[in-house]
């Protein structure tokens, strides 16, 4: 290479050039207004439409909302005060906010949803956000069993032993797991159940008797309002996830009878609409179980529910595995991993990763179609809404019920939203 | 041919290949469908021996290498690894799995955990190795392949070579007998070759035994005692490498050689 200096045409830099900053009419505001709002025929045109619909909206809108009544207690009041000028007429949510959000749970139990409520809040936040103490996760694990004493009441012993069928189960598989890994797996399913069937009945009755420690019974029929939908709501998605995940690995399973029955419920399920479903909870399901069975109607309409959402879950999850590289199972195979392992440390916590947009998706969707529960006989908040009209005070209203119902979805709907593009954010990982 | 290789003398002082076998394949042959991707392999791979698979694409040298692991599913013949059979019992399947590490084209690195996780995994879950001690293993490996800083990140953040000798680090954590290398180098920059090639020599000269599947000539001369050429699912050549490279039998040998070596 010694010839290269006597090469007139090549060429060797021996400084770097420094950075420079942009031309000042490439930042600021004006550019960004230029650029996305005016910045062609067609943008500027749906710019100044979107302006009138706006102005539309608020001019039409704001009256009514300015001349907002709350000190009424009944529409025509209502009426005398506006003297025939546009407003909302808040006094019913005042005088029936009670209502919808309990239904007509007895008004000196508030504090039993209302403290469900909070410990509700207790028990996720272990889930949903890794900075709370781990050690918070046993209560998470015992608190439906809590919540169902709190907001049933009767006597204590019924839920503790049933949450103890869990326990009973767990250790039947540790027990038999010397016996063999098949053996465990199944006397893990089968004790609970008998546990259930036989045992928890008779004995959560004796320690009834020996230590009575209970709460006034309330039946399902006076629940009602927000606190039905959160009840059907959160049971919903707390128990379709994992149902969904269990019948997105069946449906890759490489055993055809697994792969069938989950093939054949997620179908079935999905080519069915909810509503049918929650009809044959209310009234077919009582057909077919032996007579003299009272199966609690809020318990029905949560396992068809969650049967719903399931296998909807399913999909999304089914979706999430699809996209993740073959690599992926092979080097978790290489390493050794077993098939449980391998899903429950590699593939499902991408798999989930990548889906977390369609399960809360499906989450939403859960927790909206709720209110479907009305055409079953169950008062959620729409049909406290007509239950509220048929008194004569409130007669005629329907604005401003629907839009506080609205409201209340839309807190919860958008917290969740807002929940899982936190979580996104914390997941991200890849550096893409 | 790669240059890379011209740098670095061999310490060929530990590569000893023992009597004992480590992989006896006999009589295999796989089907995908009707189409048949491996006739009648025989191979005998004694502790100790580099094997350098090489070979036209679709010849099936891939293919060969993830049966040995079971990744792909022969259909006739045996597969004995350490003494165990393949077969399509899960528990040897995951014994063979533990001892024989494997070392992908495309890393296949877990990108939801952080390099040190990635490493710790398996000793963990498989070897069932308490926590402390797996990630001592693992920081001692990723010493060995010089990126023990980089321990923290996701792999993610790491470059192509990098992230490949995090993969090599990772088999190694399982303390396995025998490394398979399914074209470690084919995905990666050229300035990136060179460390991987460089951290698969080292292992070499530890005496590992390796098969390795690449196109890297400059290697296989420099580390392997055998290299085997494949074609159309079979093997048509093997021998150790400076007859293989300068007296190949088969025409088809010479031609493939031709190719790959004559730019």
């Amino acid at each position: 290479m010694s010839d290269t200096h006597s090469n007139t045409a090549a060429y060797v830099r021996d400084t770097m050039l420094p950075q420079k900053a942009p031309p000042s009419s490439q930042v600021g505001a004006v550019r960004w207004v230029r650029e996305n709002l005016f910045s062609g025929p067609l943008n500027t045109t749906l710019t100044v439409l979107g302006v009138l619909a706006v102005y539309y909206l608020v001019a039409n809108m704001g009256p009514w909302l300015r001349n907002s009544i709350w000190n009424a207690n009944s529409l025509s009041e209502c009426r005398e005060i506006l003297a025939g000028a546009s407003g909302a007429c808040w006094g019913v949510i005042k005088d029936r906010w009670h209502q919808l959000l309990f239904g007509f749970y007895p008004q000196d139990a508030y504090w039993r949803p209302v403290l469900t409520f909070v410990l509700m809040i207790v028990a996720a936040a272990p889930i949903l956000f890794e900075q709370v103490p781990r050690k918070l996760l046993w209560f998470s694990a015992i608190f439906p069993g809590v919540a169902f004493f709190i907001l049933w009441g009767g006597s204590v012993w019924f839920p503790v032993f049933v949450m103890m069928g869990f326990v009973v189960g767990y250790a039947a598989y540790i027990a038999l797991q010397r016996v063999s890994g098949l053996v465990a797996t199944i006397g893990a399913l089968a004790v609970p159940v008998i546990w259930w069937v036989f045992l928890a009945g008779p004995i959560g009755d004796l320690f009834a008797t020996i230590i009575p420690i209970e709460l006034p019974h309330i039946a399902s029929d006076e629940f009602g309002g927000f606190m039905i939908s959160i009840i059907i709501g959160v049971t919903g998605i707390a128990l379709s996830l994992p149902l969904g995940i269990l019948l997105a690995l069946g449906r890759q399973s490489d055993m055809p009878l697994v792969k069938w029955i989950c093939v054949g419920f997620i179908e079935f399920i999905r080519g069915v609409p909810l509503i049918t479903l929650l009809f044959t909870a209310s009234l077919l399901l009582n057909y077919f179980l032996p007579p003299g069975t009272s199966f609690d109607i809020v318990l029905r309409v949560i396992i068809m529910v969650t049967l719903f959402a399931a296998a909807y879950m399913a999909e999304v999850v089914r979706g999430g595995f699809a996209a993740l590289p073959r690599g992926q199972y092979e080097a978790a195979d290489s390493l050794g991993l077993d098939y449980w392992k391998a899903q429950r440390l590699i593939l499902l916590p991408q798999a989930l990763k990548i889906s977390i947009p369609g399960i809360v998706n499906t989450f939403i969707g859960l927790f909206k179609d709720t209110t479907l529960v009305v055409f079953i006989g169950i008062l959620d908040p729409i049909g406290l809404s007509t239950a509220i009209r048929a008194d004569s005070d409130w007669n005629g209203l329907f604005w401003e019920l629907y839009a506080f119902i609205a409201l209340c979805f839309f807190i919860f709907c958008y917290g969740m939203s807002r929940y899982s593009q936190y979580l996104e954010g914390k997941l991200k990982t890849d550096h893409r | 041919m790669s240059d890379t290789m011209a740098a670095r003398e061999v310490d060929r002082s530990h590569m000893q290949v023992s009597d004992e076998i480590a992989i006896d394949i006999n009589g295999m042959n796989k089907w995908y469908g009707t189409f048949h991707v491996l006739r009648d392999i025989n191979l005998t791979v004694n502790r100790g021996e580099r094997i350098v698979v090489a070979g036209p694409s679709g010849s099936g040298k891939s293919t060969l290498i993830r049966c040995i692991n079971r990744l792909e599913v022969h259909q006739a013949g045996k597969i004995v690894v350490d003494g165990t059979e393949l077969t399509s019992d899960l528990k040897n399947i995951d014994k063979v799995r533990s001892e024989v590490g494997m070392v992908f084209q495309h890393f296949n690195l877990f990108p939801h955990l952080t390099i040190l996780e990635n490493l710790t995994l398996a000793p963990i879950w498989v070897r069932k190795t308490p926590k402390k001690e797996a990630e001592e293993v693992a920081m001692h490996y990723l010493h060995k392949v010089k990126i023990p800083e980089q321990a923290l990140k996701y792999p993610g953040q790491l470059s192509g070579g990098q992230q490949q000798r995090v993969a090599i680090a990772r088999s190694l954590c399982m303390k396995p007998r025998i490394m398979l290398f399914d074209e470690p180098t084919s995905a990666l920059d050229p300035e990136m070759i060179k460390e991987v090639l460089d951290t698969m020599i080292e292992l070499a000269e530890e005496g590992m035994t390796m098969i390795c599947v690449t196109h890297e000539m400059g290697f296989a001369q420099a580390v392997a005692n055998r290299v085997i050429f494949m074609d159309q699912g079979q093997i048509v050549e093997q021998n150790n490498p400076h007859d293989f490279f300068n007296n190949p039998k088969s025409e088809r040998t010479k031609l493939f050689l031709s190719q790959i070596l004559g730019h």
